[in-house]
């Protein structure tokens, strides 16, 4: 069902848990659909220094949160804000057509930790 | 690598007993049952003293015997076709079954639905069971024919099938009852049971897929299903598949006669499984009751993980078993028999469903258990769903 990239991101999931002082994080998904995804990150001078997950759900939700992940760190704000689930879904070589959502859940999870982040910011009297 | 397979209620493998009774029809015996030379007379004669063993076996009359292509198939012309035929003969038009019958169950009920059919689905308690004065109360002077399975596939609820028939008699009603997932382990005497019509199949009995039974009690004539052939005593064409109704007739056969010891062997080790899971596993959930339930399976729901990651990390220990969650199916609804028992959907998608068989052993299931205590801790540590 899944290809052996997606088999190994899977198996071999990076950035699992939470960073410590993030100021960054979001949350999408719901338990009743069975797929929630969190990201947090540490964002510093408009570049994500730290990034981590937390995924309830499927083989492909998992996967895409991890290579997700991997694709965001040490790039700009900006640079993760553009990334797409077609992005995602090329890197890891294809998903079968059904779990395309999960791949959603990754870029919705992402954008809605960089606005928690622009919230925070303008919050603080920054912008 | 290990492997365990934990999987039955899906399918059983093949008994060795039974391919060896199935091999001369495979073989040297080619010839087609309905031919009148002696090719086809030599494979006649071995369908029908298959129908006599299965007849026996279930206390039925050899002409109320029917092969199929397997459950499934059974369960349309049962529905369909007592539908059908006694809407004519008495005017009456509704349904009645569960909402935790098998798809093909519910899928034929729901076609007779949009040919003009009143359909009923009858909800069940937590422990999977529909209650009498539920089908009482949903017995109409319409109602036709009442369908309900003797044990379901995901929880291994077993109904009081009886009495159900009795309530469905009362009101003047024909009854059908999906034992696909009985017959491995209940004896069944369709006689004391009082039932009109049964299905089932050879591949949950360590028989060979692709062959089923319908059981029709002789006075109700169900429309024929597959029409051109003689077969069947006409009423179900098509070339009869003689390797696997021998089949079929030897796997019955040997589950009634190793039934006792077949079950006392299987409820010990799903009885040890389920004890070293609720001891050792913390935030579990086992679906369905306990009291009336096939001694092979067990349901459980380990919150905070999806189904499907933990299926995957168990079958890349070399353990198969089966997830309650329809994410894979491309749906995000979770099992419709664990909603009709009230399992909170939040953590219906955490659900597996495990189903022993009489090759499981006491080391299956600790190798089992150990590989499933490793893999809930991995995705739970990956989960953003908090203990509390």
């Amino acid at each position: 069902m899944y290809n052996e990239k997606v088999m190994k991101e899977f198996m071999s999931p990076q950035n699992v848990g939470e960073v410590e002082n993030a100021n960054a994080v979001g949350e999408v998904g719901n338990a009743s659909c069975g797929d929630i995804m969190k990201i947090s990150m540490r964002i510093e001078n408009g570049i994500i220094e730290e990034v981590k997950f937390q995924t309830y759900g499927c083989a492909a939700a998992v996967a895409t949160s991890s290579i997700a992940t991997k694709m965001i760190k040490g790039k700009t704000v900006d640079e993760a804000l553009a990334l797409t689930n077609q992005e995602v879904i090329e890197e890891l070589g294809g998903l079968p057509a059904q779990k395309i959502h999960c791949s959603v859940l990754a870029e919705g999870a992402i954008k809605a930790a960089i606005k928690n982040y622009l919230e925070n910011y303008k919050k603080e009297g920054n912008a | 690598m290990k492997k365990v397979y934990l999987d039955y209620a899906a399918t059983t493998p093949l008994d060795r007993r039974v391919l060896n009774a199935m091999t001369p029809y495979l073989t040297e015996v080619y010839g087609n049952a309905n031919s009148v030379h002696s090719f086809g007379q030599e494979a006649a004669s071995a369908v029908d003293n298959a129908r006599r063993t299965i007849a026996d076996c279930i206390n039925a009359k050899r002409t109320e015997v029917y092969f199929t292509s397997g459950g499934t198939e059974a369960n349309n012309w049962a529905i369909k076709g007592i539908a059908v035929r006694y809407r004519e003969i008495t005017g009456k038009n509704h349904i009645i079954t569960t909402k935790i019958e098998h798809p093909s169950i519910i899928e034929s009920v729901k076609y007779m639905e949009k040919h003009g059919f009143d359909v009923t689905f009858l909800p069940v308690n937590s422990d999977g069971l529909v209650e009498l004065d539920t089908l009482e109360k949903a017995m109409t002077d319409k109602t036709l024919l009442v369908s309900i399975m003797t044990a379901n596939n995901e929880v291994g609820s077993v109904q009081p099938i009886k009495e159900l028939a009795e309530i469905a008699h009362a009101k003047g009603a024909l009854f059908h009852t999906d034992a696909v997932q009985a017959m491995s382990s209940i004896k069944t005497d369709v006689r004391e049971k009082n039932v009109d019509l049964m299905s089932f199949s050879g591949h949950k009995i360590y028989g060979p897929k692709g062959i089923g039974v319908l059981y029709v009690k002789s006075g109700i004539k169900p429309d024929k299903f597959m029409i051109g052939g003689h077969q069947e005593r006409t009423m179900r064409g098509g070339t009869t598949n003689v390797p696997a109704v021998v089949g079929l007739a030897e796997a019955l056969r040997l589950t009634v006669a190793e039934m006792e010891d077949n079950n006392a062997k299987v409820k010990a080790v799903r009885d040890y499984f389920l004890q070293r899971v609720q001891s050792e596993i913390s935030h579990i959930r086992v679906n369905g009751g306990m009291e009336h339930r096939v001694v092979g399976n067990a349901n459980v729901t380990f919150e905070f993980i999806e189904g499907e990651s933990l299926l995957l990390l168990l079958d890349l220990a070399g353990i198969a078993c089966s997830s309650g969650s329809a994410c894979s199916s491309g749906s995000l609804e979770p099992s419709h028999v664990l909603m009709a028992i009230g399992v909170p959907i939040e953590i219906a998608h955490g659900s597996i469903r495990f189903t022993f068989g009489k090759d499981t052993s006491r080391e299956d299931v600790d190798y089992v258990v150990d590989s499933l205590k490793n893999a809930v801790e991995k995705l739970r540590i990956m989960s953003p769903l908090t203990r509390d």
